[in-house]
C-alpha cells in the first residue's frame, strides 16, 4: 500500500502544478478580455477621475504579475478578492452555489453511473441483438441532442403536460430533502440523459474488448454461463476505461452544466458564471474557472488511483 | 498399448469452416477419431494443421468465426453437433475439460488460482466451496506444486509459469472429468520446467484413468504422453498409428519429413588460427541492472568475424538482456563492449552512424516486429536509404537485390503488407531487414522459436548461407538446443545472468558438463517414448521438483 500512497502523493503533487499553469491561463486570458473594468463598473456617465479612482482601489494600477501573485496568493487561504457588482466577498457568493451544483451533479451521478454500468453489461452481454441496437440509437440520440433542446422536451412532457415534476427547480431555505429531490429531479434527469450514453458504449466496448482473452475463453469452456463469463471473468479487468470515463463524465456533470442550470433557472456556479461574465465582475469569473479546473484534476486523480486499486497486479504485489 | 474399451468419444467426418474475407472457408475437411476410456491421442502437425480447432470441436465448442459445418461428435453416446449449448454448457468442464497453452494467459488475472479452480465443482454442485478448497490443495499436492495449501491462494501474476500450467492442470481435474483436451500445454515453457509439467499430467491422467486429447507441434513430447498419434496437415489426417509404430515406420512422406527436421547440422567452424585475428564483438565484464533488480553479473564473451555464437539458457537467464546490452538499448553498470578492438559507447544514443550499422538485430516476434502499415519494399528500404544513403532506382534495385537474397520474389512481393504474409516469410523480410544495413554482425534472438519446424529449418538455413556469403557473426539467443547443435560454433551458457560454461559445440555436447548445461541437455525430450520414464528415474522425482523450481 505505500506504493499507493507515494503514488497518489505524486500525482497531487503534479495536479497542484497543473492547477498553477491554469491558474496562470486563467488571469491572464481574463486580462487579455477587452474593455476597461472600471469603466465598466461605473457606466459611460463615470468622468475620468472617478474611474481613475476606482482602478486605484481595485489595485488596477499596479502591473498584472503583481496582481496575479496577489491573486493567487489570496486564492491559496481561500480569498478569492470581492465581487466588482455586488462587493460581496467572492467565496461568499460562490460557496452556497456550489453546493448546489455539487448537489445536482450527485443527484444525476447516482442515477447515470449504475443505470450506464448495468445498462453496458447487459448490451455487451446481448451484443448485436435488437436490445444492443435500440440502446445504442437511443442513447446516440440523447448525446447528440443539445442539453437545452432535451431540457425544455422534458419540461413539455413531464411539466407542462403532465405535470408530474415543476418546470423551475427554483429552491427555498425550508424544503424538505423529498421535495428537493421532487423540484429538482427535471435537471438531473436532463444530465443523466447527456451521460448515459458515453459511459454505457465504454462498458460496453471495454467488455468486448477482453471477450477474445484466452481467459475469457477458458470460463467458456469450463461452463460457466454467459452472464457470469461478462460479470466476473471480464467486467473485474475492465474497470480501468471504464472508471477513466466516469471520471470525465463527473467532471463534466459539475463544469458543464451551465445549459441546463439556465434552463431550469437553478440557482448552480454555472449561472452565477454566466452572469458574471455578462457584467464582467472577473474576480467571481476566475474563481469560478479555478474550482472548475480543480474538480477536474481532482477527478482524474481519483479515476488514476481507481484503475490502480483495480488492477490486481499492483494490488496484490509478487 | 492400450486394451480395448469402452469407446468415449467417436469423431466422424468433421467438418470446420472459419469465417474469413466475407465468407465460410472450410478449414478441417472431415476427420476421423475415436478415442477410448483412458487413452492418451496425440494430435500433431504444423500451425493451421487445425488441431487446436479439433480439439475444440470435441468440446462442442468453436471459436468465435468458426463453426462445425458436418460430421459427427459422439461423447459416450450424446450427439454433440445436435445438442443445445445449454446442455453442451454443461458437459464443459464437468465432463471435459481444457487446458490451454498458456496459463498465464488463461488465468483470470482478478480472480485467485483456487477461486477460479472451484467455479466448476461449485457450479455443478458437486462440492461446497470448502470441499472443493480441500480437493483442489490435495490436487496441487499431486501435482507436486510447492505450498499446496497456500499456493492457490495466490494470483496467477504470483506464481511461475511451470506452477501455473500445473495448476490449470488440476483445474481440469476438478471435477474429474472423462476427457481432457491439453493443447500445447508446455509449449510456452523451459525445457526443464517442461519435463515437469509433462511428468505431472502423466501421472495425474494415469492416476484418474482420463482420456485425453494431447495437442502439440513437437513430436518428441508427444511421444512421451500419447498411446496413439495422429498427424494432421491443413485440416486433414496425414495416418495415425499407435506411438512406438509411428516413431519407428512413418508411411507417409510428410511424416517422415517431420522426423527429419532435427537433421540439419552444418560444420562446425573453429577461430581463426592467427594470433591477431580480433574478435568482432567482445563482452568484457558487464552487469547490468533493471532499476535496483541485478540481471546480468559479469558476463564475458567474445564473438569472431563469420562465427555463431549461440547463448542458451532458460527465460529469465539474462540473454536477451546481454543483447539489449550490445546494442546500447541498456547501458551496462559495469564491464565494457569492444567491437573491433574499440569500446563502444554504452549507449546506443552515443553511438556513430557506422557503429550502428555494424550491429543489427532479427527479433523472435516477426509479426509485431515488422510495421503492419508499411510495404515490404519500404520495410526493407528504410535501413538502405537511412545507412546506405541509397535513393530512387539504386534504392529498387538494392531492395530487389535483398529479396532474391531471402528468395522471395521481388515482383510478388514488393508492395505487399506484412499481415498478407505467413509467419516464415515475415521472418525472412526481418532478416532482410537486418542485411539491408549491410552488417557485419547479426543479433538472432529466438528467430525460430515462433517458426514451425520445418519453416524454422528454412530459417536456419537461410540464415548459414548468408553468413558463408557475407562472413556475418551471429550472436544467436535461443533455449532451443536442437537450434544450438544444427547452427553453433560456439556456445554460451548462461543461468540467472551468468555465464557458467562456454566454449566450441563440441566440447559443450561432449561430457563432462556443468551440471547446470547437464540438466539442460537432458532435459531436451527425445524422441524414444521411453525417455520421460528413464529420465525421472535417472534423476528421482525430488530432484526434478528442485531442478524445475529454482
Amino acid at each position: 500500500m505505500g506504493d499507493i500512497l507515494k503514488l497518489v502523493l505524486k500525482r497531487l503533487g503534479l495536479g497542484a502544478i497543473t492547477l498553477l499553469v491554469v491558474s496562470i491561463l486563467i488571469f491572464f486570458a481574463v486580462e487579455l478580455l477587452p474593455g476597461d473594468i472600471a469603466q465598466a463598473v461605473l457606466g459611460q456617465g463615470a468622468t475620468p477621475e472617478t474611474v481613475a479612482a476606482l482602478r486605484e482601489k481595485l489595485g488596477l494600477d499596479q502591473p498584472a504579475v503583481f496582481r496575479y501573485v496577489h491573486w493567487l496568493g489570496g486564492a491559496l487561504t481561500g480569498d478569492f478578492g470581492v465581487s466588482l457588482v455586488s462587493g460581496e466577498r467572492v467565496s461568499a457568493a460562490i460557496s452556497g452555489r456550489f453546493v448546489n451544483t455539487l448537489f445536482l451533479a450527485t443527484y444525476a451521478a447516482v442515477i447515470a453511473v449504475p443505470v450506464s454500468i448495468v445498462l453496458g453489461v447487459i448490451v455487451a452481454l446481448l451484443r448485436n441483438t435488437l436490445f444492443d441496437r435500440v440502446a445504442n440509437v437511443l442513447t446516440l440520440t440523447s448525446i447528440s441532442s443539445p442539453e437545452f433542446f432535451l431540457g425544455y422536451i422534458l419540461i413539455l412532457y413531464l411539466a407542462v403536460k403532465t405535470n408530474y415534476f415543476p418546470a423551475i427547480a427554483s429552491l427555498s431555505a425550508d424544503m424538505s430533502f423529498g421535495d428537493l429531490l421532487h423540484r429538482t429531479f427535471l435537471p438531473a434527469l436532463t444530465l443523466v440523459l447527456v451521460v448515459t450514453a458515453h459511459m454505457m458504449r465504454m462498458t460496453r466496448a471495454a467488455i468486448i474488448n477482453l471477450l477474445a482473452s484466452p481467459y475469457i475463453e477458458m470460463a467458456r469452456l469450463k461452463g460457466v454461463p454467459p452472464w457470469k463469463v461478462i460479470v466476473k471473468h471480464a467486467l473485474p479487468n475492465a474497470w480501468a476505461p471504464i472508471i477513466n470515463v466516469v471520471a470525465l463524465n463527473l467532471a463534466y456533470l459539475i463544469t458543464g452544466v451551465v445549459l441546463v442550470e439556465v434552463v431550469f433557472v437553478y440557482p448552480g456556479v454555472g449561472q452565477l458564471l454566466v452572469d458574471a461574465v455578462a457584467k464582467r465582475d472577473f474576480p467571481i469569473v476566475q474563481a469560478c474557472c479555478l474550482i472548475f479546473a480543480a474538480t477536474f484534476i481532482l477527478l482524474n486523480l481519483a479515476a488514476d488511483v481507481g484503475a490502480i486499486l483495480t488492477n490486481p497486479r499492483l494490488r496484490h504485489p509478487k | 498399448m492400450v486394451p480395448r474399451k469402452d469407446v468415449l468419444l467417436r469423431v466422424s467426418d468433421l467438418r470446420i469452416e472459419g469465417y474469413s474475407d466475407e465468407k465460410w472457408v472450410e478449414i478441417v475437411h472431415g476427420v476421423d477419431l475415436t478415442l477410448h476410456k483412458g487413452e492418451v491421442l496425440g494430435l500433431i502437425g504444423e500451425s493451421g494443421a487445425g488441431k487446436s480447432t479439433i480439439g475444440l470441436a470435441a468440446m462442442g465448442f468453436a471459436r468465435d468465426g468458426c463453426r462445425i459445418s458436418g460430421g459427427s461428435i459422439e461423447f459416450d453416446g450424446m450427439e454433440l453437433t445436435t445438442t443445445p449449448e445449454s446442455d453442451l454448457r454443461a458437459l464443459r468442464g464437468s465432463r471435459i475439460a481444457y487446458v490451454a497453452q498458456s496459463a498465464a494467459a488463461s488465468f483470470n488475472p482478478a480472480h485467485r488460482i483456487i477461486d477460479q479452480h472451484t467455479e466448476a465443482p461449485i457450479q455443478y454442485r458437486i462440492q461446497k466451496r470448502v470441499e472443493a478448497q480441500e480437493d483442489a490443495m490435495q490436487l496441487y499436492e499431486r501435482l507436486r506444486l510447492p505450498n499446496p495449501g497456500e499456493i492457490g491462494f495466490r494470483y496467477p501474476h504470483q506464481v511461475s509459469g511451470g506452477q501455473l500450467q500445473r495448476a490449470m492442470t488440476a483445474m481440469a481435474m476438478a471435477c474429474r472429468p472423462d476427457l481432457i483436451i491439453f493443447d500445447e500445454p508446455t509449449t510456452a515453457l523451459d525445457v526443464t520446467t517442461q519435463i515437469e509439467v509433462l511428468a505431472a499430467i502423466r501421472d495425474i491422467v494415469d492416476q484418474f484413468n482420463t482420456a485425453a486429447i494431447y495437442i502439440t507441434h513437437d513430436l518428441a513430447v508427444v511421444a512421451q504422453m500419447a498411446d496413439t498419434i495422429k498427424v494432421l496437415l491443413k485440416g486433414e489426417e496425414v495416418e495415425e498409428a499407435p506411438t512406438e509404430q509411428m516413431l519407428d515406420s512413418p508411411k507417409e512422406d510428410y511424416t517422415k519429413s517431420l522426423w527429419a527436421v532435427r537433421s540439419f547440422q552444418r560444420p562446425q567452424k573453429q577461430r581463426p588460427s592467427e594470433p591477431d585475428t580480433l574478435p568482432i564483438v567482445s563482452v568484457q565484464g558487464i552487469d547490468a541492472a533493471y532499476g535496483k533488480t541485478k540481471v546480468l553479473d559479469d558476463v564475458s564473451f567474445d564473438i569472431y568475424p563469420g562465427m555463431t555464437v549461440a547463448v542458451v539458457g532458460e527465460s529469465g537467464s539474462g540473454k536477451s538482456t546481454t543483447a539489449r546490452c550490445i546494442t546500447g538499448l541498456l547501458p551496462p553498470t559495469k564491464g565494457q563492449i569492444l567491437f573491433k578492438g574499440e569500446p563502444l559507447p554504452p549507449r546506443y544514443q552515443d553511438r556513430s552512424k557506422d557503429q550502428l550499422r555494424q550491429a543489427q538485430m532479427i527479433y523472435q516476434m516477426a509479426d509485431t516486429a515488422l510495421n503492419p502499415k508499411i510495404r515490404i519494399s519500404e520495410i526493407i528500404g528504410r535501413p538502405a536509404q537511412f545507412y546506405g544513403g541509397l535513393r530512387g532506382a539504386k534504392l529498387k534495385n538494392r531492395v530487389d537485390e535483398l529479396l532474391d537474397l531471402i528468395e522471395l520474389e521481388p515482383s510478388k512481393f514488393y508492395n505487399r503488407y506484412p499481415p498478407e504474409l505467413s509467419g516464415g516469410q515475415k521472418q525472412r523480410v526481418g532478416i532482410a531487414r537486418a542485411l539491408a544495413a549491410d552488417p557485419s554482425f547479426i543479433i538472432c534472438d529466438e528467430v525460430t522459436s515462433a517458426l514451425d519446424q520445418l519453416v524454422a529449418e528454412g530459417i536456419l538455413k537461410l540464415l548459414d548461407r548468408l553468413q558463408q556469403e557475407f562472413n556475418l557473426a551471429y550472436m544467436f539467443i535461443t533455449h532451443d538446443l536442437a537450434t544450438v547443435r544444427s547452427i553453433a560454433d560456439e556456445v554460451v551458457v548462461m543461468q540467472r545472468g551468468k555465464v557458467v560454461e562456454q566454449g566450441p559445440k563440441d566440447e559443450m555436447f561432449t561430457p563432462p558438463h556443468h551440471p547446470y548445461t547437464d540438466l539442460l541437455l537432458s532435459s531436451v525430450p527425445e524422441m524414444d517414448p521411453n525417455w520421460l520414464t528413464t529420465l525421472l528415474e535417472e534423476r528421482g522425482t525430488d530432484a526434478i521438483g528442485e531442478a524445475a523450481d529454482v
